[in-house]
C-alpha cells in the first residue's frame, strides 16, 4: 500500500463528519423530544449544538478542500470525498431544521395546548430512523442499505401531505388554533426536509461506493411535457 | 489528418522476457489516448511496437498485427516509411545539438529528399507553427542551435521536427516528465491542438495529465492491457479493481 498518509486523511475526514453526523441526528431527537414534553431547556440544547455543527461544516469542508488540492485524488477516493463534501452540507440543514422545529416549540409554549390531528413523533422517528439508516450505510460503505432508504421517503412525503390537509382544516374550521396548527405544520415541513436530506445522504453513499449517480431517478425517468410553442 | 490503430494479438520479447502479452486494442484516429501503468508495465514498449522501433534492439521480438490507417505495418511496410507515418516524441528532448534551429525541424524533410529551399522554408514555419515555437524562436531559426533553447522550448522543437514530415501518428513517451509545469502545460495545450490533426499516443506516469489530455486512456500491468476505456471512466469509476487501486495510488 502506498500514499499511506492520504489513506490515513480520508479515514480522519470519515470520523470528522461521523462526529457531525453525530451531532445531527441527536439534535433532530433532542428537537422533537423538546415537542414531545414542551422541555425549553431541550430548545438550548439544540440551539447549542447547532453551532457547533456550523463549525464543523466549516471545518470539515476545508480538510476535504485541502485533500482535492494537495492529493488530487481519483476514482472511489475522489467519489468520497466529493461524497463528504455533499453529505456535510446535508447534515448542516439537518441541524437546522431541528433548530427550526426547536424556534416552533418555544413559540407553541406561548399558545394553549391543543390537540392537532397529526402524529409529528412517528414522523419524526421515520424521518429519524432513516437519517439513521443513512448514517449506518455511510460508516459500513454499505449501497444496498443506502438504495433501502430511498423508497422510505415515500412515505414521510405521504405524511407531510396528510398533516397539511389536516392542518389547513383546522386553520379554516378552528380559527382560534391556527397558531397552533401553523407551528405544527412548519414542524411537519421541516421533518420531511429531513428525510430529503437523509435521502441525500443514501445517494451520496451509493454514488461514493458504486459511481452510480441515483439523483432525480424518478423525475428523469418521467420528464414533464415541455411547454407547447407559442 | 490521423489515422485509427488497430492492434491484435501483439506480443513483444526481450529475448526470453514476454513483456507484451496478447494486447488487443483500437485507438481512435484524431484522438489523443494516454496509456498509463507503473514502471516495466509495458506500456513504452507498446509504443514502439508501434512503430517498429522495437525491432531495433537486436534481442527483441514482436508477433501479432498493427494496422495504422488499414495498413499492416510489419507485413506492408518498411521501417523508415513507418516511422515516417508515425512520428515519435521521447522524454528526454533531443535536438541535434550542432545544428540550428531551421536544420533540426528540416532535417527529416532533407532525409526524405526534399531539397527545394522554398518549400523547406514553409514547412519548417508551417511545424513551428503548429508546435507552438514559432513566436519565440522565428528570428533565431539559423543564428541559433537547438541546443540553445531552454527544456520546453526543445520539446516543442522536437515535435515540430516529428511534425515536419506530415506524420498521422504521434507518440508521445512521457512527453513532459523532464519539464517544469509552465513548459508542461504548454505542451498539454500543444497535445490539445494537434489531435485534431493528428492521433496522438501518449504514455505518461502523470494521471492528471492523462486525464487532461486524453479522451481515451488504456492501463497496463505486467504486460498486459488491464482496462481501456473513456478517460472520464477510468479515472472516475473504473471497472477493474486493479485499475482503481493503482490510480489511487493503493500500489504501484
Amino acid at each position: 500500500m502506498t500514499r499511506i498518509r492520504f489513506q490515513q486523511s480520508l479515514e480522519e475526514l470519515k470520523e470528522q463528519l461521523l462526529v457531525m453526523a453525530g451531532l445531527a441526528e441527536q439534535s433532530i431527537q433532542r428537537a422533537i423530544e423538546a415537542y414531545r414534553v414542551r422541555d425549553l431547556s431541550i430548545c438550548d440544547l439544540v440551539s447549542r449544538s447547532e453551532l457547533t455543527i456550523n463549525r464543523l461544516e466549516r471545518e470539515i469542508d476545508q480538510a476535504a478542500l485541502d485533500l482535492l488540492a494537495m492529493e488530487q485524488p481519483m476514482a472511489v477516493d475522489l467519489r468520497f470525498i466529493l461524497s463528504v463534501i455533499k453529505i456535510n452540507a446535508d447534515l448542516e440543514r439537518v441541524g437546522d431544521a431541528a433548530k427550526g422545529i426547536s424556534d416552533r416549540v418555544r413559540n407553541m409554549e406561548q399558545m394553549a395546548q391543543a390537540e392537532l390531528p397529526v402524529d409529528i413523533p412517528r414522523m419524526a422517528e421515520l424521518a429519524a430512523q432513516m437519517v439513521r439508516k443513512s448514517l449506518q450505510a455511510f460508516i459500513e460503505g454499505d449501497a444496498e442499505l443506502a438504495r433501502s432508504i430511498l423508497s422510505m421517503d415515500d412515505a414521510v412525503d405521504a405524511m407531510n401531505r396528510a398533516a397539511y390537509k389536516a392542518l389547513t382544516k383546522v386553520m379554516e374550521n378552528e380559527s382560534h388554533l391556527a397558531p397552533q396548527a401553523l407551528n405544527a405544520l412548519m414542524i411537519s415541513r421541516a421533518l420531511e426536509r429531513v428525510a430529503d436530506h437523509a435521502t441525500n445522504i443514501a445517494e451520496d453513499v451509493i454514488f461514493w461506493i458504486q459511481g452510480d449517480d441515483v439523483r432525480h431517478h424518478k423525475s428523469l425517468k418521467n420528464p414533464p411535457e415541455p411547454p407547447a410553442a407559442a | 489528418m490521423g489515422v485509427g490503430i488497430e492492434v491484435t494479438n501483439l506480443n513483444a520479447w526481450y529475448g526470453t522476457n514476454h513483456t507484451l502479452q496478447d494486447i488487443d486494442l483500437n485507438i481512435p484516429a484524431n484522438h489523443a489516448t494516454a496509456l498509463i501503468g507503473p514502471s516495466g508495465c509495458g506500456k513504452s514498449t507498446f509504443v514502439r511496437c508501434l512503430n517498429r522501433m522495437h525491432e531495433t534492439n537486436p534481442i527483441a521480438r514482436v508477433t501479432g498485427t498493427v494496422l495504422i490507417g488499414g495498413l499492416d505495418i510489419y507485413a506492408d511496410a518498411k521501417p523508415v516509411e513507418i516511422r515516417r507515418r508515425v512520428g515519435m516524441v521521447f522524454q528526454r528532448p533531443n535536438p541535434f545539438p550542432t545544428m540550428s534551429i531551421y536544420d533540426n525541424v528540416a532535417a527529416g524533410l532533407k532525409l526524405n529528399g526534399y531539397t527545394n529551399r522554398h518549400t523547406l522554408d514553409e514547412i519548417v514555419e508551417k511545424s513551428l507553427k503548429n508546435s507552438a515555437l514559432w513566436e519565440e524562436v522565428k528570428d533565431d531559426l539559423k543564428k541559433k542551435s537547438g541546443a540553445s533553447l531552454s527544456g520546453g522550448q526543445q520539446q516543442r522543437l522536437c515535435i515540430a521536427r516529428a511534425l515536419a514530415v506530415d506524420p498521422e501518428v504521434l507518440l508521445m513517451d512521457e512527453p513532459a516528465s523532464a519539464l517544469d509545469p509552465v513548459s508542461t502545460s504548454k505542451i498539454e495545450d500543444l497535445i490539445f491542438q494537434l489531435k485534431s490533426q493528428y492521433t496522438i499516443v501518449i504514455v505518461t506516469h502523470n494521471m492528471q495529465q492523462a486525464a487532461r489530455v486524453a479522451e481515451k486512456t488504456g492501463f497496463f500491468l505486467n504486460g498486459r492491457m488491464v482496462e481501456f476505456d473513456s478517460t472520464h471512466k477510468i479515472f472516475t469509476n473504473p471497472s477493474d479493481k486493479r485499475t482503481e487501486d493503482y490510480i489511487t495510488g493503493r500500489f504501484g
